[in-house]
């Protein structure tokens, strides 16, 4: 019997099984950040066990509310700041070099194929984009992680997405990932790895692999998952060019990190993209799902383009496309915040951020703030806001605000006429 | 060990998520306890109350895929420090339930019968619950209405419940 990609890593992880369906897995990686990670550090602290498993195998960034919004978050803060110093963790992410954290990490190349890694964030199963298991965890969890560096699991059940066809134009990863969500639930992958494959995936870029991966837990998924190939080491060579010979060595191990032909599913769906139309939410699950034609003329008050699901280079390009020498509406208001300061530079340089400023955009600083209504952009009771995050639950962005979850694409389109829109609307809207 | 056992919040709804448990503008909080006033503050249900519902309540009974969303392990504590030490559900998102038993607490499956039938025998009442961990048994009454149900707790679930949670655990064994 063949093996899924996440059974293989299993077994290559495993250093004990202490209970049938329960492994314990050693960890490639730990990666923290200032909201869930500082009660780890002071429970550890108050246990006598201020210690860390391996300084080089644990990341930090300051990211959730950056720069500090009060006393709270500013201590938050300096107590993730002062024990990555204690401890020499010399990839530590503080303001001026700070970005969302499944936005920075993977852009630093700290993401490998056939990787183990956890964090305190629900959406790492971003990382699985890479060849990896990711999983969220809890504060607990983290704090064995940064201890031990182990991980408790149960037997990881895989359900396989094959996307074949191809994506019309104005289509992205985003409708693609809503309407599988619509399709299986907020439930449907509960204690399942997500498995992405098929001709869709492999035209895919790390962006766009990375947006998919993204919403896994949306729908209960414990890791997303993608298969590493050409497009997986062309991302990474700046990070493994010493390891390696050549791309096509470096293609050749990491080919490994596949599922087997034969390997065991506990289901297995397959979607043809092909007719796929933009995707939009309503209600306050990301399960609530319908066509932008459906929901085409709902208000909103406020576009937000950013967060770990589409705050990336590829994102803002897509959405300067439809946005280019446009005004937003008067009714809205639109803020852009790019994932990662090397997004917003590279978006200084392309002219992106212009278009952008022009059209009538504030931009703030890479941030995850909006995405859970922490800081910059929090709605106000009973507003609605247009966002390319990943949640629309009650409260989300704001107590009392509403949130449709959508594409750039759509997010850029919708920030033009004040109502959800598809951007095949406007030119250049692919 | 912590208490088990008390009186039950009823909780009538599906994938009640972690935001509506604990909304994210709370986590700046760096102590446990300051959670306590804000549990289930953006519960989305009708009729609920959460200033007077949740008051001398300890154990909550609710449906399906309680605590999606967040990995927010913000959502038990706020339950720990309001002394609801126990969930049963028919099933709960994975890194919710992990969580529960990672500070020693219970988040007990049902099935879906099961727990149909104490909504329909016990919603709206006054309710006791007691839990034996070590019978594996839930007890529910409300004045003469009584029912004894089995539940199972895994290996590992309880090696955790009765550590204390993983971080006792894992110091011990790894």
């Amino acid at each position: 019997m063949g093996k899924t990609i996440a059974e293989k890593i299993f077994d290559a992880h495993q250093v004990d099984k202490p209970f049938e369906d329960t492994t314990i897995v050693k960890l490639d990686a730990v990666f923290c950040h200032e909201i869930t990670t500082p009660i780890a550090i002071t429970d550890l602290m108050a246990r006598g066990m201020d210690r860390v498993f391996d300084p080089s195998k644990i990341k930090a960034v300051i990211d959730h509310v950056t720069p500090a919004k009060d006393s709270k978050t500013a201590e938050q803060g300096k107590i993730l700041r002062d024990w990555s110093r204690r401890h020499g963790i010399k990839d530590f992410f503080d303001i001026g070099n700070n970005g969302v954290c499944h936005a920075i990490f993977p852009e630093k190349g700290f993401v490998r194929p056939g990787y183990t890694i956890i964090m305190g964030d629900s959406h790492t199963c971003t990382h699985g984009a890479f060849g990896a298991f990711a999983a969220g965890v809890g504060t607990t969890d983290l704090e064995v992680g940064i201890l031990k560096g182990v991980c408790s699991f149960k037997a990881p059940k895989t359900i396989k997405f094959e996307l074949t066809g191809e994506l019309q134009e104005g289509v992205y990863a985003k409708d693609a990932i809503l309407f599988i969500i619509g399709q299986i639930g907020v439930n449907g992958a509960t204690n399942c790895v997500m498995e992405f494959t098929g001709t869709i995936v492999d035209d895919m870029s790390m962006e766009s692999r990375m947006t998919l991966c993204n919403m896994a837990i949306e729908a209960g998924g414990t890791s997303g998952v993608c298969y590493p190939d050409m497009t997986t080491v062309e991302y990474l060579w700046p990070y493994i060019k010493n390891d390696f010979a050549s791309k096509d060595a470096a293609l050749k191990e990491y080919s490994k990190w596949v599922s087997d032909s034969d390997a065991k599913y506990d289901r297995v769906f397959k979607y043809d993209l092909s007719k796929l139309e933009p995707m939009v939410t309503f209600g306050y699950k990301p399960d609530q799902v319908k066509t932008v034609r459906e929901l085409t003329g709902e208000k909103v008050d406020q576009i937000y383009i950013g967060s770990c699901t589409n705050g990336r280079i590829e994102d803002l390009r897509i959405a300067a496309a439809v946005l280019k020498g446009k005004k937003i509406a008067h009714s809205v208001r639109g803020v852009l915040s790019p994932a990662t300061p090397e997004i917003y530079k590279i978006a200084l340089k392309e002219g992106l951020i212009d278009i952008f400023m022009d059209a009538g955009y504030c931009v703030t600083n890479p941030t995850c703030g909006a995405c859970l209504g922490m800081s910059n952009g929090v709605l106000a009771e009973g507003e609605v806001c247009a966002s390319t995050t990943n949640r629309n639950f009650n409260g989300r962005m704001g107590k009392g605000g509403m949130v449709h979850l959508m594409s750039p694409a759509t997010a850029a389109a919708t920030s033009l006429t004040g109502t959800i829109t598809n951007s095949s609307l406007f030119k250049g809207g692919k | 060990m912590k208490s088990f056992s008390g009186k039950v919040l009823f909780l009538d709804r599906s994938d009640i998520n972690t935001d509506e448990i604990i909304p994210a503008k709370y986590l700046t909080e760096i102590t446990k306890m300051a959670l306590k006033p804000y549990l289930l503050e953006d519960l989305k249900m009708n009729g609920f109350n959460p200033v007077t519902d949740i008051a001398g309540k300890k154990v909550i009974i609710t449906r399906e895929n309680f605590g999606c969303g967040s990995s927010r392990e913000h959502a038990p504590w706020a339950l720990e420090v309001n002394d609801i030490n126990t969930v049963i559900a028919v099933n709960y998102a994975r890194i919710f339930r992990q969580n529960m038993y990672n500070c020693g607490m219970l988040a007990i499956d049902l099935s879906k019968e099961t727990v149909d039938d104490i909504f329909i025998t016990f919603s709206g009442k006054d309710t006791d619950c007691v839990i034996d961990t070590k019978q594996s048994t839930i007890q529910l009454k409300s004045g003469a209405t009584a029912k004894t149900i089995n539940f199972k707790l895994d290996g590992f679930d309880k090696a955790l419940v009765e550590s204390e949670g993983w971080v006792g655990y894992a110091d011990k064994n790894y």
